[in-house]
């Protein structure tokens, strides 16, 4: 499936994301999210930042925007950053298209 | 790759997402959690009576069950240490699922975001356990014990007729589920005819491909110094010191850890008692007791959290008791100044079990410690390990390399 900014994503009911030391580290709870049973998953600053507004109840469309007028970038680069996390994350199971 | 405020976040990034190296405990930027992980003792009762056992209580003692943690002060502990940054929980006992809220505690866990080391005797798993290890994974293998390949074997050591036969049903329900899993077991002299199957069944285990079973063999006492009796038993199971060097030659990678080991942390401690990773997480007994470690139960270092938050026990009740200093003599003596201390399994806890202090040097382990130094040639044959003073240049020498 292509992922498109209309699109609405929500995080994954099979994991707990948690904030350990202002890391926000993915714990998969359940079989088959990620590569491996034992594995935990962190990411950068640029994925943390987009993390945060992916609530379930925004598209990746508003999200871009909402982030454009937090950060210097323009929305191009922003969009580029979102859909790059968002495939990542979805490829991994961690966070699911509605 | 956005900037804010001026401040470029990341450079372009190849992947957003990193996996962690969570065995290490280490966060994506290279840094350590604060409580990486707890050990969390559910239960002191066991269905076993192992004879080599230094904790276990009878399955049915009502007395030890009503004293135990409840569920929710179980889930208040979770609760605190998730907000701390634990990321494992490794539950023990006794034998952990024998408190019929296991399944609660551990979904209460693993929901919390916390992955799970279990150690179990695996009698008690049933389909629906093992039906939600599949579902929900620990995120780490579960360590079984076995004792024996046989019931005539195992249940002698485990003390109760029908547990082999309990064991062996527990693990094929774990294989069933494809639940991976560990298998470990006590060095007992009329075991040994039977550890090459041993061995060999481990190797068909699919989690066990790459590595051996584990061993344990220089048995403590009785961590709670309850059972003299009981004692007297472990000191004659216990590998003596030519035992534990014929075990060693046998491992050349155990061998091998042990000379770099030996190269980079050995030497003397000075009157520092607490020189190893004791109070640096946390360990809670089957009462609620923060303890430093898992075997040091000295009612004196030991804190009760009905009375006490967990996050004072951390900063300021632990950080305190790890400044003891030793005072007997014949530790400052022969501890205090050995360079084998790091080599050796001496320290507060096995102290407290033999002889109730924190500081006397127990005779067991220093003799076994002596074999293995003088097998690595660190040590001449009547040398002892305080009296050397070129240690430094030894430990830097190759293995064996003293006795040529
Ligand atoms: S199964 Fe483990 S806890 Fe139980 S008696 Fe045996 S060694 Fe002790
Ligand atoms: S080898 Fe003996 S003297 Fe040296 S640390 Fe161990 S118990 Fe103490």
């Amino acid at each position: 499936m292509e992922l498109t900014l209309d699109m609405i994503c929500i995080p994954s009911e099979d994991i707990v994301a948690r904030v350990i030391e202002d890391e926000l580290v993915i714990v998969p709870l359940t079989a088959g999210i990620g590569d491996a049973d034992d594995e935990l998953y962190t990411m950068n600053e640029t994925g943390k930042a987009i993390w945060l507004h992916l609530d379930g109840g925004t598209s990746l469309r508003t999200i871009v925007e909402e982030l454009t007028a937090e950060f210097n970038a323009t929305s191009e680069v922003i969009a580029e950053d979102v859909l790059g996390l968002v495939a990542e994350l979805v490829q991994k199971k961690i966070v699911v298209v509605q | 790759m956005f900037e804010k405020e001026g401040m470029m976040i990341d450079e372009a990034p190849m992947t957003y997402v990193k996996k962690i190296n969570s065995h290490e405990f280490l966060l994506g930027h290279g840094k350590p959690t604060l409580l990486s992980q707890v050990d969390i003792e559910l239960t002191e009762r066991c269905n076993n009576n192992c004879i080599h056992c230094c904790i276990n209580l009878p399955e049915d003692d009502a007395d030890a069950e009503s004293r135990e943690m409840s569920t929710d002060f179980v889930k208040g502990i979770l609760t605190e240490i998730a907000s701390q940054g634990c990321l494992t929980v490794r539950f023990t006992g006794g034998e952990p699922l024998l408190r019929s809220d296991f399944s609660e505690i551990y979904l209460f866990t693993r929901r919390l975001g916390m992955r799970v080391i279990l150690f179990t005797n695996a009698r008690l798993i049933t389909p629906e356990l093992a039906e939600l290890f599949a579902r929900i994974p620990l995120g780490n293998l579960i360590e079984v014990s076995v004792y024996g390949m046989t019931s005539e074997s195992y249940d002698r050591v485990a003390g109760c007729v029908g547990a082999y036969g309990e064991f062996r049903r527990g693990v094929e329900l774990l294989q069933h589920y494809q639940v991976p899993f560990f298998v470990k077991g006590p060095k007992l002299r009329f075991l040994q005819d039977e550890q090459e199957e041993f061995e060999a069944w481990a190797k068909t285990i699919p989690s066990m491909e790459h590595q051996p079973p584990g061993y344990s063999m220089n048995f403590e006492l009785r961590s709670r110094r309850d059972d003299p009796l009981k004692n007297r038993t472990i000191t004659k199971l216990r590998a003596t010191p030519e035992e534990s060097v014929a075990m060693l030659s046998r491992d050349p990678l155990a061998l091998e850890e042990m000379v770099v080991f030996c190269s980079n942390f050995i030497g003397p401690p000075g009157d520092t008692l607490f020189d190893c990773g004791a109070g640096h997480g946390c360990c809670i007994d089957s009462y609620g007791h923060a303890q430093l470690c898992l075997p040091l139960r000295d009612p004196e270092s030991v804190v009760n959290l009905h009375d006490v938050s967990l996050k004072s026990v951390l900063e300021e009740a632990f950080p305190v008791m790890r400044q003891i200093k030793a005072t007997n003599p014949d530790y400052l003596r022969r501890c205090a100044r050995c360079f084998l201390k790091g080599l050796c399994e001496q320290c507060p806890a096995k102290s407290w079990m033999e002889y109730g202090t924190l500081d006397t040097p127990v005779e067991y382990f220093c003799e076994v410690a002596h074999a293995k130094a003088r097998f690595l040639g660190l040590l001449g044959a009547d040398e002892m390990g305080w009296e050397v003073e070129n240690w430094r240049e030894r430990v830097e020498r190759p293995a064996r390399s003293v006795e040529g």
